[in-house]
């Protein structure tokens, strides 16, 4: 299984598509691994500078609609290549979200309100986020202030981040 | 209770279903080209699972860089030629015989009404057309799907959109299927296939259905749906006219798939087309739509007529009759690209290809390339592109680029003013 821990990246926009996460011209590479240092570079953020701030980054938090555009696996490869196994959003586009699931990884979405809360507590500062799946909880740290935020997961999809991903699952049980 | 056309599907290829309302369903098809498809074959080969379900069922091509650019998009094709030839995959595309892949297959007869086809390429829900449900899926999903012939969904819930009356001149699929993305937005139907119905809907070409269901990705949609008539028949009609006495019979079992008339919807959106215009989106959202009114004046740098959206035979035919004796402006560079092999080949029989040469255009094979960045017409910083194609995203025609996306129409109108503008400024007129 994957890890689902560490230092928070908080991506203040919604509707971020997958040519933001990874450009359509690294498309040609064949290995998931030549990815790893073109993460969000063409995304639309003021103030945003990719090379700093994906920088030991494990989480991702951002708003709605993450991940809407294009099918390609591209976009969690690009993530999951930089150890970023984690993406929290209000809600994500369909194709994205099966995507992560797929590769053992997690998109969970939270309620609107939350995840405006979490950007009010915990956005511009030095935040870490520890996964406990045993209670679906995440507990943010920051500093001082510790927050604990619970989640749900549907049983395949935990069974997929248990597996490790679709096709061992797939080919074991049909 | 009625059921909705994917209701239907669903029941008639759900093989599981599991913990979270999620269906295994059975594919009929399974479609690849050479941007998804070979990570998916060197992981199946590294896991020891190099196998395909059915060769017969699994339809490749080489469309998003063709002929190749460089040395990376080369071995993309040779993974895909050599993979095809191991598996003895007949329906493999290669160059020459390739084109478009959602405008290929459809016209390869290899999409029927009540058929599951994924492919990992998010336009998949094109298909839909032909009252399929058709839906673009990741690496990992179409591995699977070669591997085992299945897929997971989730219970799509339906959007019923009603486009009533007549479209006006000038007003074609693409203004009707912008104008419903603006009212739905970018994720209003995620999770939920559109099925689109009423007299405008039943009037158009399949060419203008698929633009129609070609965008439902758009809005999030997991595919668009139009329902079989006998439209749908007289497009099929070579590849199904052994397995019904006639067209009638056909239409009849097709009809099977058609949404109840007491189907539970989870909204009903009613438009009416006679009082479209023509639109066209500004901005990096495909919800981002004016009318071609409000945005006249725009300059533009290049214009670009093509792809899995319009690139099909009626809408060359739709921009020539707008060419036709008219050169393109001088400060415009604009390229068209016959969607396949057959299109180009009608398109020159009929003279299409002679007018956009005459007014200036650059006529490229048939291949995705421009439409995401990737050759063929990628765009400098700064510069601006009326397409045709489906997605206005920054960056995504080439970094910093502008992309406004309208109709074929209005795409040609806009070559010769050189400024976005309304078609019916030249058609017909000298």
């Amino acid at each position: 299984m994957k890890e689902f821990n560490g230092k928070v990246l908080f991506l203040n926009r919604s509707d971020i598509n997958t040519d933001e996460i990874i450009p359509a011209k690294y498309l040609t590479e064949i290995t998931k691994e030549a990815l790893k240092s073109f993460l969000l570079e063409d995304l639309t953020l003021e103030g945003f500078d990719p090379k700093r701030d994906v920088a030991e980054k494990k989480v991702v938090v951002t708003r709605a609609n993450f991940g809407c555009g294009s099918s390609r696996e591209h976009a969690p490869w690009a993530l999951e290549v930089n150890g970023i196994n984690l993406v929290i959003a209000e809600n994500f586009a369909r194709i994205f979200r099966q995507n992560m699931y797929n590769c053992g990884m997690i998109a969970c979405e939270l309620p609107e309100k939350t995840v405006d809360d979490l950007f009010k507590e915990f956005a511009g500062k030095e935040t870490e986020l520890a996964t406990d799946l045993s209670r679906n909880v995440f507990v943010f740290k920051s500093g001082a202030s510790t927050k604990e935020v619970p989640f749900s997961i549907s049983g395949f999809d935990k069974a997929l981040v248990e597996a490790g991903g679709w096709v061992e699952y797939a080919d074991a049980k049909y | 209770m009625g059921k909705t056309t994917a209701q239907k599907i669903f029941d008639a290829h759900r093989i599981d279903t599991l913990e979270g309302g999620t269906s295994v369903l059975r594919l009929d098809a399974v479609f690849c080209h050479e941007i998804t498809t070979p990570i998916a074959i060197n992981d199946l080969a590294a896991r020891g699972k190099d196998r395909v379900f059915d060769p017969d069922r699994i339809k490749a091509v080489i469309d998003h860089v063709t002929p190749a650019k460089d040395s990376k998009t080369a071995e993309q094709g040779r993974i895909m030629r050599e993979w095809a030839r191991r598996h003895k995959i007949k329906d493999f595309f290669d160059i020459g015989r390739n084109g478009v892949c959602h405008a290929l297959f459809p016209e390869k007869g290899f999409v029927r009404p009540g058929y599951t086809v994924i492919m990992g390429d998010s336009h998949t829900c094109t298909h839909g057309a032909f009252c399929a449900f058709a839906a673009g899926i990741g690496t990992t999903d179409l591995e699977v799907g070669i591997l085992k012939g299945i897929c997971t969904f989730k219970e799509p819930k339906t959007i019923k959109v009603t486009v009533k009356g007549k479209l006006p001149g000038g007003v074609y699929a693409k203004d009707v299927i912008l104008t419903i993305i603006r009212q739905l937005t970018v994720n209003g139907a995620t999770d939920k296939v559109i099925e689109f119905t009423g007299p405008a809907v039943d009037a158009m070409s399949m060419e203008s259905r698929m633009t129609l269901c070609n965008m439902a990705i758009e809005a999030g949609g997991t595919t668009g749906i139009c329902y079989p008539d006998m439209t749908t028949v007289e497009y099929l009609w070579p590849f199904i006219k052994d397995g019904f006495k006639d067209k009638k019979a056909a239409l009849e079992a097709y009809s099977q798939w058609k949404a109840d008339p007491d189907a539970v919807y989870e909204k009903t959106i009613e438009l009416d087309a006679s009082g479209m215009e023509p639109v066209v989106t500004f901005g990096y959202k495909p919800d981002q739509v004016k009318t071609v009114k409000e945005m006249e004046g725009t300059m533009v740098d290049q214009v670009y007529l093509g792809s899995c959206t319009n690139g099909r035979i009626e809408d060359l035919r739709i921009a020539a009759s707008v060419v036709k004796g008219h050169k393109i402006a001088d400060a415009v560079r604009a390229v068209v690209s016959p969607a396949t092999p057959l299109i180009f080949d009608m398109a020159l029989k009929e003279g299409l290809i002679q007018i956009f040469m005459d007014a200036g255009f650059c006529v490229t094979n048939p291949t995705c390339g421009a439409c995401l960045g990737m050759s063929n017409g990628v765009l400098a910083n700064g510069e601006v592109c009326a397409s045709t194609t489906n997605r206005n995203f920054n960056g995504r025609m080439g970094k910093g680029g502008m992309v406004h996306l309208m109709s074929p129409a209005s795409a040609a109108a806009t070559a010769i003013k050189g400024t976005i503008t309304n078609s019916s400024l030249y058609k017909g007129r000298k």
